[in-house]
């Protein structure tokens, strides 16, 4: 399904084109537009080989690639299960603890590591600090789809003040290496559970800002209601996960139907698309699922912040981290764009035989030209918007 | 003086009337730029450009002098003709257009009795223009760039020019000197309230005015091409749309041509329903000195307010322009017109 179709010679006008009064399907001229992989509204490089019929689009044909780095591969080759952390960083380079920790729990579940209840609380605390940074970058990005450029300042104003959360931390900025197997590189610095419960009461007016600024614009609404509209069906048959799927109205949290880690001990619930202002499913829900999820990041800091244990931030490992043979796992977690997979199979040396990612952003991505057909191109950028890929992670 | 004037050659008096706007335009395009770069980072809590010159002034003039000493960069499938025309066209339609805009009482580039339909004929000819370039390009982005332009500036010069005909109607001149000289005298004699009628036909054509300056300003940002009509332009679709291929000079005709045509949408609005060049406040601060003062704070107001909403608002989609125009506006204007017309018989 992506990769590169050739498309048939005699191409024909797809039904609901132009038609004249005998009811005769008018020929009109089609146009193949490349949109990429230079291009300012792919959020990175993506290829949209895009058919359109003036402004109507016939079809979509993404090509993917351009940013492929072996990451398989690479985590088969490298000398220890630790090495491969950096390299999970680089794949959602927008929300990299995520990636690392879906990697670590792993290895954790092949070795059989119970990690102490401290690691557990930071690690979740990172996560949603993460996930609230991520959705920041999806949001503004929209609004600069849409047109309006303002948000998009708002929004990495804020995620700057996570950012410098993480860099007190660990000391990185954008790759952390922070989340490792069995524990933390770093125990948590001084005042940074003061500077985080500051940043959670400055944050949730911010939400509400953004909100009035850009999601109940008027403009924007009727930009983004009843476009892109992914119904339940197909949402579940592209195995669409994340805000894409609970966009859709379909109430699944990987945090809370397979738990891993501490979120069963703490209270936040699901937000899912309602068709608010359109049918339930459209770009609009997506975006809207986005803006409330952060609300909820910032309940679960704040919970896992006030129930922070003391204790050590690393568990009791062997030497060498080497499973037994023929051990595999499949670990799945929940990033801010979805379901984030990996399965490992262990061949009894000290580093991985085979790894397998399943990354939400190439699974989200598949289910593009499906509901982008017969959209405008105006609409096509906006759908893509909605999506939210991360090309680090689609081409991996 | 007048003698004096009176016995230069035509020729001499065309050339010495039509530098001042030359001079403006392009003085006002350096202020232009750093307001907006200004306005747009206070708006997004940023705080621009800060190194060249006091907080920055400077700036434009050092933009200005790299755009002039860029390579021309040709690409070599374009049309060449028509690629190298383009920009020209368009800053001649805009420049154009400044001939019959009244400054002041004392200066109007060409007085026409038909001065208002001069200016609107004449602006169409950007819409050319802006094809030429979108065509000539020889790239799909810039040519569908191209095409929504002329779609978007054809159906908004269907609100203008009636949004001038209810103007027309109260002011009786299409001719814009006479148009200014019939608001002179205060801020309750501009047609926005009404123009200097007896209190009664003022306060009845008080709602039909306002919508029709209303509606006069948001078909002129459609014309210009300011968010939320920016559709030609759209970064985030269409790269940069018709101007895509272009860069150094040619790229800054065009910025050149899309600054001043924000001005002159700005100033046909002040000049039709904001008394133009006159004072608010009567005789006190009035003649042709200040008529220039008040003619250009006037209209740099409405190009803040452009700056203002093109840094806040999303941008519509083709079909929703073409809506807005046709089944908002358009009808909106004619009950305007109507209404005008049966206060003005009784």
């Amino acid at each position: 399904m992506i990769e590169a179709k050739t498309l048939p010679t005699n191409y024909v006008t797809k039904p609901g084109a132009i038609k004249s009064s005998s009811g005769k399907t008018l020929r009109t001229e089609e146009m193949i537009v490349n949109m990429g992989p230079q291009h300012p509204s792919t959020h990175g490089v993506l290829r949209l080989e895009i058919i359109i019929d003036g402004e109507i689009i016939n079809d979509v044909i993404p090509h993917i690639g351009y940013l492929h780095r072996c990451f398989e591969k690479h985590a088969e080759h490298m000398t220890n299960y630790q090495q491969v952390i950096p390299y999970a960083d680089r794949m959602d380079y927008c929300s990299a603890i995520t990636n690392e920790w879906a990697f670590a729990l792993a290895a954790e579940r092949m070795l059989k590591i119970e990690v102490p209840e401290r690691v557990e609380y930071i690690r979740v605390i990172m996560a949603e600090l993460q996930r609230i940074a991520s959705h920041l970058i999806a949001v503004g990005t929209y609004g600069i789809d849409a047109g309006a450029f303002t948000p998009f300042l708002y929004c990495f104003i804020d995620r700057e003040k996570i950012l410098d959360l993480f860099e007190m931390t660990c000391g990185a900025r954008l790759l952390y290496n922070y989340v490792w197997i069995g524990g933390l590189s770093h125990d948590l610095p001084p005042k940074f559970v003061e500077q985080t419960k500051e940043f959670c009461t400055y944050f949730r007016p911010r939400i509400k800002m953004i909100n009035d600024l850009l999601t109940y614009n008027e403009i924007f609404v009727k930009r983004t209601a009843n476009v892109g509209v992914l119904p339940k069906d197909v949402a579940i048959n592209y195995a669409a996960s994340g805000p894409m799927l609970r966009g859709s109205g379909i109430n699944w949290d990987l945090r809370r139907d397979d738990p891993y880690s501490v979120y069963d001990k703490l209270e936040w619930e699901p937000q899912i698309g309602k068709g608010e202002v359109g049918a339930v499913g459209d770009c609009w829900d997506r975006h809207i699922v986005r803006m409330r999820e952060m609300e909820q990041s910032l309940n679960i800091i704040e919970q896992a912040l006030a129930k922070l244990p003391e204790g050590n931030v690393q568990a009791a490992l062997p030497k060498r981290i080497r499973p037994d043979k023929d051990a595999e796992v499949y670990v799945r977690t929940e990033t801010p764009r979805g379901e984030l997979g990996f399965y490992v199979v262990s061949d009894g040396t000290a580093s991985p035989f085979r790894v397998k990612a399943r990354g939400p952003a190439f699974v989200n991505l598949s289910v593009l030209p499906e509901i982008s057909r017969g959209a405008m191109l105006a609409d096509l950028v906006l759908i893509a918007g909605s999506v939210d890929i991360v090309l680090g992670e689609v081409d991996r | 003086m007048i003698e004096f004037w009176n016995s230069l050659p035509p020729l001499v008096q065309s050339i010495a009337l039509a530098v001042p706007p030359l001079v403006f335009i392009i003085l006002y395009a350096l202020v232009v730029l750093y307001m907006e770069m200004k306005v747009a980072a206070h708006i997004q809590d940023r705080v621009a450009y800060m190194r060249t010159g006091w907080h920055g002034v400077l700036q434009p003039i050092a933009d200005m002098v790299k755009l002039l000493l860029k390579e021309d960069i040709i690409p070599s499938a374009v049309d060449k003709v028509f690629f190298r025309v383009a920009p020209y066209v368009v800053f001649a339609g805009t420049y154009a257009a400044f001939a019959v805009l009244p400054f002041s009482s004392a200066y109007i580039g060409a007085d026409l009795n038909l001065g208002v339909f001069f200016l609107v004929a004449i602006s169409s000819l950007v819409v050319v223009g802006i094809l030429m370039a979108g065509w000539a390009s020889n790239n799909k982005w810039a040519l569908l760039g191209g095409v929504r332009s002329a779609a978007q500036m054809i159906s908004y010069e269907i609100p203008t020019a009636l949004a001038i005909v209810v103007a027309a109607m109260i002011t009786g001149s299409l001719n814009l000197q006479e148009v200014t000289k019939f608001q002179d005298g205060g801020i309750l004699n501009w047609v926005v309230f009404g123009g200097p009628l007896p209190l009664m036909q003022k306060l009845l054509l008080l709602p039909f005015t306002l919508v029709t300056f209303f509606i006069l300003f948001v078909a002129g940002i459609a014309e210009v091409n300011r968010t939320p009509f920016d559709l030609p332009e759209a970064e985030s679709e269409l790269v940069q749309g018709f101007n895509t291929e272009y860069s150094g000079m040619r790229f800054a005709m065009f910025y050149l041509a899309e600054y001043a045509n924000l001005f002159l949408v700005s100033a046909v609005a002040v000049t039709l329903f904001l008394g133009g060049w006159s004072s608010p406040f009567g005789e006190f601060m009035s003649g042709p000195v200040w008529g220039i003062f008040w003619f250009v704070v006037k209209a740099m107001f409405f190009v803040f307010m452009q700056i203002w909403i093109r840094w806040t608002l999303p941008r519509l989609r083709v079909d929703q322009l073409m809506y807005i125009s046709w089944k908002v506006l358009t009808p909106w204007l004619f009950a305007c017109i109507l209404g005008v017309g049966f206060v003005l018989v009784i």
